[in-house]
């Protein structure tokens, strides 16, 4: 249910002011006054507790509770203690990270100041995707502010606390964003997921209890702390509180990245806040949260974009990257895309994702070329359905969700490029 | 912990995965990337169960916890599996029939899966394109059929501590890659074949040697041990009886090996099977006197240009030798060595016996020596390595032999690795080197020479040649000032403290770094690692050994060991690192001059009344000429008459012109070997022997554990045992000798000796057992010795303090350079064996000597070029070779090349108490070839 909130905005409200990413910026705003109260009013408990109760989920795309994931971390242990900042954003039509960290880099690291101060880390590992040179560039330089300021380092805000955070550049592999797979690279390993378990928690970052969470994540805390659990339920829905940036990008007239409550419906995304459909054509489908996740046919476009309805549709929010196509677009020529993506970005651990992903590809491929069988059909939902929740990582699964969702809302796709022996779309483009 | 499995109630062990213990309860889960020697990765996901949560398990990995409720083959899962094999098999080269492996071995465990769930890839669109890697010579390299299992990656970095392969590219593009991604045959592999032995497919699979390779279940597999070195690798032959042929040889279990063989082990066997062997018995043609060398190699002919490497040319040798009967050839072996005898005296005798030799051989080669020929003339290529570290340690601690085995490094919190090429030399021993040093032992490596070795070493230091006593001195001077000592062990255990003390107090770091070109705190590091290490073992090899002050250098590394109480406890010993298979066994067994069997002295007078009253013959008071005096003496002439089984001094011993002479100068050689060697070109009579292959036998390696090797091929043409040979020579010289086997011959050896006493080809079993052992039915023998009392007169140990004291030859202007001599991993020895077989002679063809890159633009040399070298007292040419492993002032060159062979440059002077001569130090100098 949704309910109607008295600012549509926290995270986003200042992003037009160039003044906010400065460490001087943020703070005439109110900015590092919840780091200032919750390293030196709150117990590390309390703060979790607080995120727990405000119901924040993860927004890296698995969409797990933060607080419940701050407390699998051991409260008492003399090793030390890590805390990751996913910000390796490689999820095709996702881009909220991006401007996170190039608007507000210090929203990010009063964020991860909290959430050390929880876990009881010492020093939190900003891995940021390898493409991402101007936002690294902007997080550096507000790492190095905050140095400057005693806002980082022995004795953060005075308050006897110690954390050292560490900006570290990607190579450019989206396996990297899996937080395992993050871990290894961190390492200096090559990027390919650990088996689980242990889980991070216990063996993370060089073999110490570490917690990986998502840039946005992070941003969303210092309002928590700031302004309580129970403003933050005032966004949202009862099972998905807070906004959200969502991302739109395809045919729309006004794309970009718009922070709304969580439960906005898709439609008023698409149709109001993006503008609707450019050139006067009608949707045909939307992914409604990055490309990994099974999209919906035109008809669905009712849903509240909230894990809990989205599930019921056999999709998910994941990182709310919104990639809109309309009437124009070949289902098939989609899946040849969606496909290559992941046959090339597997880390090649796992046979059936290793091989599966290949396959999948070669017979997306073949099917838009002409080639395909009426069977064709079946062993791409065959080979999908054995990649799921059998390998080490959920890349798999990601892999094989976007063939399932679009042979069950555009199979006519297929079986008319089967039955033709040739693409019937005249607007597709070279592979 | 309990957990059920498949409605099972199970009792699994702590942190035991749920594939163990299923395995455990006998419930089979299939699996293609485990191997239970690996530590597993779980990447292939054919072994998935359900434990009741979203994600299938992988049994592989996942431990088992308290309570679980496990499903290994459930219809869906069944199902995924056979999905997998699909997906898998599609990928493969169309025609299973032909399948690399399954055709080789029998053992393609990805074809199981296919038959299991008739799964063969024809659902989907055949993959292709990945190309064949032929570029090494023992692996075949199909990158089509792998199914990225990384078995081969752990295999090699795990096992065999090379760290060769890994994976390159990502997703479905991923593929195995050798180094960066380079052909196999050009990456720093070894060619171990661990990684072929673990690959389920037909990716990695060993080519040919010998016939065609045919499944395990065709052949015949006899349990026997590895012919090279020293480490005596325990390995199975799988063998065609039928074609009287070796087909391939697996590594087996064992302590010493852990299944695990380098190249010689694992493809150097086809040598037994080579043309050349000596099928009957051979006498020198009338007109082929006066003796001397029959080929050019031999006779030291250089026409100028450099030859490809080989093997004699028998062309060239054969025809001064004409065939006989063994009755004729034995006859007249007989009747020339007793004319000797008894014209000239017992001492105008000697024997060379050879560590090739097993233990029953070299016991009645040495009977034969002493009580038939009546002279103490018998010694054998110990001498050439080892002899000196024999001495110290007899002299130091009163045994010869180590105290720990080489697996003992997992124990130790530090080791010292001086003077040893070990990748190459003791190539599996350096494996367990190398993954003590991963799981936290320091590793100190000591050897001008900067050997593969030296890559895992916690410490290098690069001494100057011929200075190790200095260096060892100055790391004792810093134990003892900084107290890093073991005050009790060197009070309650040792004696002469003092006068060590007082000695080494001279050689501070700073005295010994200008002696050594180590920098002083360098020295101060390591003796600092080596102090206070809690326990420590000292391993050292012919580096240190094979000079004239050999004895010297050991003496400081037992004094270093002594002094911090390193000996006697787990983790802690001496370990000269033996060189041939039976070195120790060979020394055993007493092909020494000095003593009977069991380091028993020919001086002593009770003793020798023993071996009088054994054997039934009056022995002589007088201990025998060494190796290298032998040789002196034929060529003075006092002694006139030799019997060699089974060694080649002619490439062996120093100062090969002067061997030459001393060969030629003899009344008559016997020569009993299984090819034609160099030195038999010198003989009256060579007698055809039998292969390591051929016999039965027994071996000591270098951690005292004594093998069995067994016979896996018949003998060709009318090639004799080697023990019976012996008898027969020994009868008809009128010393009758006559026993039933080789069993026979142990027993009566092991009852002259402490150290076998209990042990008996019966009791031995698969994997041997170390000596002494007091109760060989149950124990595999004590891996340290010494934890009490030491064998000496007083039960303690003995300090000896050695000066250093600079080479004998040192550089000059005429000679700028040090030369110094060593093995490749790829051959063995004088070449014999190697040199004839396939693939060792296919990676390391021909000889070379290696120097210093700069030491070479400063003399106008580049790599490749034709050089020679000379000495004072020969000369070779070969081909350049620039590497930074040498040292600069110093070149190194192989022993194995007849066609240009080291010891025609190297020094004839003898180490006084160990009487090894000086292989590793002379002055030469490298010139462009004309
Ligand atoms: C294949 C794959 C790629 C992922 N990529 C990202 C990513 O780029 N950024 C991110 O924050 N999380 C990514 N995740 C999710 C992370 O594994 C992890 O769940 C997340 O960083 C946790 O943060 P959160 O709890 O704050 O969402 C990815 C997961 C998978 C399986
Ligand atoms: S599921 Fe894919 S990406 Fe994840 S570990 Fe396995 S092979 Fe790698
Ligand atoms: S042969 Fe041995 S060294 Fe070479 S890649 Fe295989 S395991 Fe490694
Ligand atoms: S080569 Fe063999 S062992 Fe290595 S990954 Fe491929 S299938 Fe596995
Ligand atoms: S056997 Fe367990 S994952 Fe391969």
């Amino acid at each position: 249910m949704l309910k109607v909130p008295h600012v549509t905005s926290y995270l986003t409200e200042h992003f037009a002011e160039d003044a906010f990413g400065t460490l001087a910026g943020y703070e005439k705003k109110g900015g590092y006054a919840a780091a200032r109260k919750a390293l030196t009013e709150m117990a590390p408990g309390d703060v979790i507790e607080l995120v727990k109760a405000s119901g924040l989920q993860g927004r890296g795309g698995a969409g797990f509770n933060t607080g419940l994931k701050w407390s699998f971390m051991p409260a008492d242990s003399d090793v030390p203690k890590y805390l990751v900042c996913n910000a390796d954003e490689s999820e095709p039509g996702s881009f909220k990270d991006r401007i996170l960290l190039e608007r507000s880099p210090h929203q990010l690291l009063e964020g991860i100041l909290i959430a050390a101060y929880a876990v009881g880390a010492c020093t939190t590992f900003i891995y940021i995707r390898g493409e991402y040179s101007f936002p690294a560039d902007q997080v550096e330089r507000a790492v190095a502010e905050a140095y400057d300021q005693g806002h980082l380092g022995p004795n953060v805000l005075g308050s006897g606390f110690r954390h050292d955070v560490v900006v570290h550049r990607g190579a450019g592999a989206y396996i990297c964003g899996e937080e395992t797979g993050l871990l290894e690279s961190l390492e200096g390993k090559k990027g390919q997921p650990r088996k689980k378990p242990p889980f991070p928690a216990q063996v993370g970052a060089f073999g110490m209890p570490t917690t990986v969470n998502n840039v946005e994540t992070f941003c969303h805390v210092p309002y928590i702390v700031n302004r309580g659990a129970e403003w933050f339920r005032g966004f949202g829905t009862e099972a998905s509180p807070g906004t959200t940036l969502f991302g739109v990008s395809g045919h729309v007239v006004k794309p970009g990245l718009f922070e709304l409550p969580l439960g906005t419906p898709l439609s008023e995304i698409v149709f109001e806040h993006a503008g609707g459909i450019a050139g006067g054509r009608k949707v045909k489908g939307v992914i409604p949260g990055g490309m990994s996740m099974p999209i919906l046919p035109a008809g669905q476009l009712d849903v509240p974009m909230a894990n809990e309805s989205l599930r019921e549709r056999g999709t998910m929010l994941g990182t709310g990257g919104i990639m809109v196509m309309d009437e124009t677009t070949c289902m098939v020529r989609v899946g040849c895309v969606i496909s290559y993506f992941f046959r090339d970005e597997s880390c090649g651990q796992c046979t059936q994702c290793r091989e599966g992903t290949g396959w999948l590809n070669k017979i997306m491929n073949r099917i838009e070329r002409g080639a395909g069988q009426s069977e064709d059909l079946g062993v791409l939902l065959d080979i999908a359905a054995k990649m799921e929740g059998q390998t080490i990582c959920a890349f798999a699964d990601a892999a094989a969700w976007p063939v399932q969702g679009l042979l069950r809302h555009f199979r006519a796709d297929f079986e008319e490029h089967v039955r033709l022996g040739r693409c019937p779309f005249t607007a597709s483009f070279e592979l | 912990m309990r957990i059920t499995i498949d409605g099972r109630e199970i009792e699994a062990r702590e942190g035991a995965t749920i594939f163990d213990a299923a395995g455990a309860a006998g419930i089979d889960i299939p699996v293609l990337c485990h191997d239970p020697r690996l530590d597993p990765v779980g990447v292939c996901r054919l072994c998935v169960v359900d434990v009741g949560e979203r994600v299938l398990a992988a049994a592989c990995v996942r431990r088992c916890e308290p309570g679980m409720e496990v499903r290994t083959n459930t219809s869906d899962i069944e199902a995924d599996r056979a999905v997998l094999t699909e997906l898998l098999m599609s990928e493969q080269p169309a025609d299973h029939e032909a399948d690399r492996r399954e055709r080789a071995f029998g053992d393609n465990a990805l074809l199981a899966c296919a038959r299991r769930y008739d799964a063969w890839g024809d659902s989907l669109p055949r993959g292709g394109g990945r190309a064949d890697d032929t570029s090494s010579s023992v692996i075949h390299v199909d990158h089509q059929a792998c199914i990225l299992c990384d078995r081969c990656i752990r295999a090699c970095d795990e096992l065999q501590n090379n760290e060769v392969i890994g994976r390159t590219g990502k997703g479905h593009d991923s593929r195995i890659a050798f180094d960066l991604d380079v052909p196999m045959g050009q990456s720093t592999c070894v060619s171990c074949g661990e990684c072929a032995a673990v690959c389920p497919t037909g990716a990695l699979v060993d080519v040919a040697i010998g016939p065609e390779l045919r499944p395990r279940d065709e052949l015949e597999a006899v349990d026997s041990v590895c012919p090279y070195c020293g480490v005596g690798c325990a390995l199975t032959y799988h063998v065609d009886r039928e074609r009287n042929a070796i087909v391939f040889a697996e590594g087996r279990e064992s302590p010493g090996n852990r299944q695990r063989l380098c190249v010689k082990g694992r493809y150097g066997w086809d040598y037994a099977a080579h043309p050349q062997r000596l099928r009957v018995p051979l006498i020198r043609r009338d007109d082929a006197y006066p003796k001397g060398a029959l080929s050019k190699d031999v006779r030291g002919e250089h026409d100028g240009r450099r030859k490809p490497g080989g093997i004699v040319d028998y062309d060239e040798v054969l025809p001064a030798f004409r065939e006989a009967t063994w009755d004729e050839a034995l006859d007249l072996v007989a009747e020339r060595l007793s004319t000797i005898r008894d014209r000239d005296g017992p001492d105008a005798l000697a024997g060379f016996g050879s560590a090739k030799c097993s233990n029953e051989e070299a016991y009645l080669f040495q009977k034969l020596v002493r009580a038939c020929f009546g002279t103490n003339n018998v010694d054998h290529c110990t001498r050439l390595c080892h002899a000196s570290s024999v001495a110290a340690l007899l002299e130091g601690i009163g045994s010869g032999a180590v105290t720990t085995t080489y697996g003992d490094i997992a124990n130790a919190g530090a080791a010292l690795l001086a003077g040893t090429n070990t990748t190459a030399n003791h190539p599996v021993a350096a494996t367990f080197f190398k993954e003590a040093r991963k799981r936290g032992t320091k590793l100190i490596v000591v050897d001008p020479r900067r050997e593969a070795i030296a890559e895992h070493a916690d410490h290098y230091c690069r001494i100057k040649p011929g200075t190790d006593v200095a260096f060892y001195n100055a790391m004792m001077q810093v134990i003892i000032e900084e107290e890093l000592g073991d005050r009790a062990f060197i009070e309650e255990r040792t004696e002469n403290y003092d006068a060590l003390a007082t000695l080494v107090a001279d050689y501070p770091p700073e005295r010994a770094g200008a002696i050594c070109g180590v920098e002083p705190d360098d020295i101060r590091a390591v003796a600092r690692a080596f102090g206070s290490a809690d326990s420590a073992i000292v391993f050292w090899g012919m580096g240190i050994s094979q000079h004239v002050y050999g004895t010297n250098n050991a003496r400081c590394l037992i004094a270093l060991a002594l002094l911090t109480g390193n000996i006697g406890k787990a983790g802690a010993g001496l370990h000269p690192l033996r060189g041939q298979n039976n070195v120790q066994g060979a020394s055993d067994a007493g092909l020494i001059p000095m003593v009977y069997p069991d380091y028993q002295s020919v001086e002593d007078p009770a003793i020798r009344e023993k071996f009088e009253s054994a054997w039934g013959r009056e022995l002589s008071p007088q201990r025998g000429l060494t190796v290298v005096e032998i040789a002196h003496a034929a060529l003075e002439g006092s002694v006139k008459g030799m019997y060699i089984m089974g060694e080649n001094p002619f490439l062996s011993d120093p100062n090969v012109n002067k061997v030459r002479k001393a060969l030629s100068n003899l009344d008559f050689l016997v020569v009993q070997d299984i090819f034609l060697t160099e030195t038999a070109e010198f003989a009256d009579v060579i007698l055809p022997a039998s292969s390591y292959m051929e016999k039965l036998g027994t071996y000591t390696n270098t951690d005292r554990r004594v093998q069995i090797g067994r016979p896996v091929l018949e003998m060709p043409g009318e090639a004799r045992l080697d023990w019976e040979v012996v008898c027969d020579v020994s009868t008809r010289m009128g010393f009758p000798m006559d026993y039933a086997s080789p069993s026979e011959i142990f027993d009566e050896f092991a009852g002259l000796t402490n150290a076998y006493a209990t042990l008996s080809h019966d009791n031995l079993g698969a994997v041997g057992k170390l000596w002494p052992n007091p109760d060989p039915e149950r124990d595999d023998g004590p891996v340290v010795l010494f934890d009490d009392a030491f064998p000496t007169e007083n039960g303690r140990a003995k300090f000896v303090p050695a000066e250093w004291t600079a080479a004998r030859e040192l550089p000059d202007d005429d000679y700028p350079f040090v030369l110094n001599t060593g093995r490749l991993l790829e051959h063995w020895h004088t070449g014999v064996m190697t040199r004839r077989t396939r693939v060792l002679d296919a990676i390391a063809p021909e000889a070379f000597v290696a120097m210093h890159p700069d030491d070479g633009s400063a003399n106008g040399l580049s790599d490749g070029d034709n050089v020679t070298v000379e000495s004072r007292r020969g000369s070779v040419t070969l081909r350049l070779r620039l590497t930074t492993r040498e040292c600069r002032g110093a070149v190194f060159m192989p022993i194995h090349f007849r066609e240009a062979a080291a010891n025609l440059l190297t020094l004839d002077e003898l180490d006084p108490d160990g009487k090894i001569p000086e292989f590793k130090f002379c002055a030469v100098r490298v010139s462009a070839a004309g």
